[in-house]
């Protein structure tokens, strides 16, 4: 079929912008250039795990764990619920959960800075209720929550797909079967939505692995996070090997937590997004 | 009585959402400069968010490298799509793989190896760099919305097109495209919203002297709070709601006509096939 030849102009343009960039990421991250022109080394790796840098990344992984842990925590209720029959306009409902993820990232975060002030919404709401007032801006805290505000929705809806098609007939065999609801849960649903489950961790904890803004604009200090780190290497110090290495080791954590988040899928069913 | 409970626990989560932009809709209008009080009613930011030179020359930046890049990712992302429809075996596995790469590899790694590349070639960093990029994460998705549509296309529409007499080009423009068109515009839309969203990319990739919406709300809220920006939620939250209106609307009436026009598209077909062999002259 000569009609193939229609994707020729992609496949160039994405040798040039996608793949030939990864290739000199790599290059970098192997070698140094020092008077004799360029040479191969480890030294960048090196440095990755020296120990302030591990405490990044360890600081990442964990903060990114936890967003994942509380999104999944909220959301699986909601998907649940949206699941069942609680709301009879359900893609309206839907629509609502979209809404917030389509509008400006920058700006959402910014929104918990009006929140979290000292003198902000929050407070004069706790104080005017009577209530002791609490101060988490440029904490771990206060970035722990920008990312369940921001990735929330990469949670629930993945689930949601998944536990809107569950056939109805196998929860009436469960229960004919003498399955109480929580065992109908427990044995039927929760299984089957496995993959959703999956699909929504991935969601969410790859941005909030990388993501640099929000430790930025709601934590404190210069090196919060991992995606910190590679922001400042490549825009401040200028440090392109080393900045590219974190950037290998990022994209390996992810690699190595997507490998093991497949283990639990459904080999049947495949990875279903939506 | 459980459903009143999953129904306000499904309330909460949703205050939870909404409750931030809630916020800052209310404090756009408010015209104490401190958070804490309520000074009365004032459209003062609005004011000063349009008098602010920096805040609307990166907005004219951004819709002219949103639709800028759209239009140029839709055209060869539709390519593409129809290229990858028509191809088979490793070729066609090879370039699906290289369309997921930019969608599932993270942003800021994205960002700073096109940074990498446009320094390789010595690039001056400004809005060709910017367009670039913009143009590069955007194909994807227009090839993933167009592909579905493609496979709705019955494919004896294109032959019979050609046993008419059409050639190929004109057998596009007339027959392929129109059929593909909901593809095509959802595609358009979906990569003007990504590339207006887009900050992480366009921070590593353009230049001095040239910031998107993005950058420049980043730059603004690391100073700290400014009341114009609460201005410029306002406007961007309504817009983006219009904008997510308007493609359900779309989709919605594409869903409800995509079943009529497939059943009709093999009527058609069928007549097309059986006219083609009582019109076509080389047959005849």
């Amino acid at each position: 079929m000569t009609r193939s030849r229609a994707m020729l102009p992609y496949v160039v343009w994405m040798a040039i912008f996608i793949v030939a960039p990864l290739f000199l990421v790599v290059y970098y991250a192997f070698t140094h250039t020092g008077f004799n022109g360029a040479e191969f080394t480890l030294a960048n790796f090196q440095r990755v795990f020296q120990p302030i840098y591990l405490r990044v990344l360890w600081r990442s992984v964990n903060l990114a764990v936890a967003s994942t842990a509380i999104c999944l925590i909220v959301g699986y209720p909601v998907a649940l619920i949206m699941a069942g029959n609680a709301f009879s306009r359900k893609n309206t409902i839907l629509m609502l959960f979209v809404i917030p993820m389509w509008m400006n990232f920058l700006l959402r975060t910014y929104a918990w800075l009006t929140l979290l002030e000292r003198n902000g919404a929050l407070n004069q709401l706790l104080m005017a209720a009577g209530l002791p007032t609490i101060n988490i801006l440029y904490t771990d805290y206060a970035v722990v929550l920008g990312m369940v505000y921001n990735f929330l929705p990469f949670m629930i809806l993945p689930i949601y797909s998944v536990l809107s098609k569950i056939d109805q007939g196998v929860l009436e065999a469960a229960s004919d079967l003498g399955a109480n609801k929580l065992v109908s849960f427990w044995r039927v649903i929760l299984p089957l939505s496995l993959p959703g489950v999956v699909s929504g961790i991935t969601m969410v904890f790859m941005p909030a692995l990388t993501t640099f803004v929000i430790s930025r604009l709601l934590g404190g200090g210069q090196y919060t996070l991992v995606g910190n780190l590679i922001e400042q290497q490549f825009l401040v110090v200028g440090d392109w090997g080393f900045g590219s290495a974190i950037s290998m080791v990022m994209i390996v954590l992810i690699l190595i937590s997507m490998a093991v988040m497949s283990f639990f899928e459904d080999p049947e069913e495949g990875t279903t997004l939506w | 009585m459980v459903r009143f409970l999953q129904r306000t626990y499904v309330f909460l989560v949703f205050t939870f959402l909404y409750a931030p932009i809630a916020v800052l809709i209310v404090l756009s209008f408010n015209a104490a400069r401190s958070r804490g009080v309520w000074g009365g009613f004032t459209l003062q930011w609005y004011v000063e968010l349009f008098q602010d030179r920096v805040i609307m020359s990166s907005l004219y930046t951004t819709l002219f490298i949103g639709a800028a890049s759209a239009l140029a990712a839709t055209v060869i992302g539709t390519a593409a799509a129809i290229g990858i429809h028509n191809s088979r075996g490793w070729q066609r596995r090879l370039v699906m793989n290289l369309t997921y790469i930019p969608v599932l590899n993270p942003e800021i790694v994205t960002g700073i190896s096109l940074m990498i590349l446009f320094v390789f070639a010595k690039m001056q960093f400004g809005y060709v760099t910017l367009l670039l990029s913009h143009i590069t994460f955007n194909i994807p998705y227009v090839i993933l919305s167009v592909l579905p549509k493609l496979r709705q296309l019955n494919k004896h529409l294109y032959e019979a097109a050609l046993d008419l007499g059409a050639g190929p080009w004109y057998a596009f423009w007339r027959v392929i495209l129109p059929e593909i068109m909901p593809g095509v515009v959802t595609g358009l839309l979906l990569a003007f919203t990504l590339s207006i969203d887009d900050f992480v990319i366009s921070f590593f990739t353009t230049g001095s002297g040239v910031s998107t919406l993005s950058i420049t709300v980043y730059s603004m809220a690391r100073r700290g709070i400014n009341p114009k920006l609460n201005a410029l939620s306002t406007i961007m939250f309504l817009a983006v709601l219009l904008l997510l209106v308007i493609v359900n609307v779309r989709q919605v009436r594409d869903e409800r006509k995509g079943r009529k026009q497939s059943e009709q598209a093999q009527d058609l077909s069928f007549l097309g096939n059986r006219d083609a062999v009582g019109l076509d002259p080389e047959r005849v």
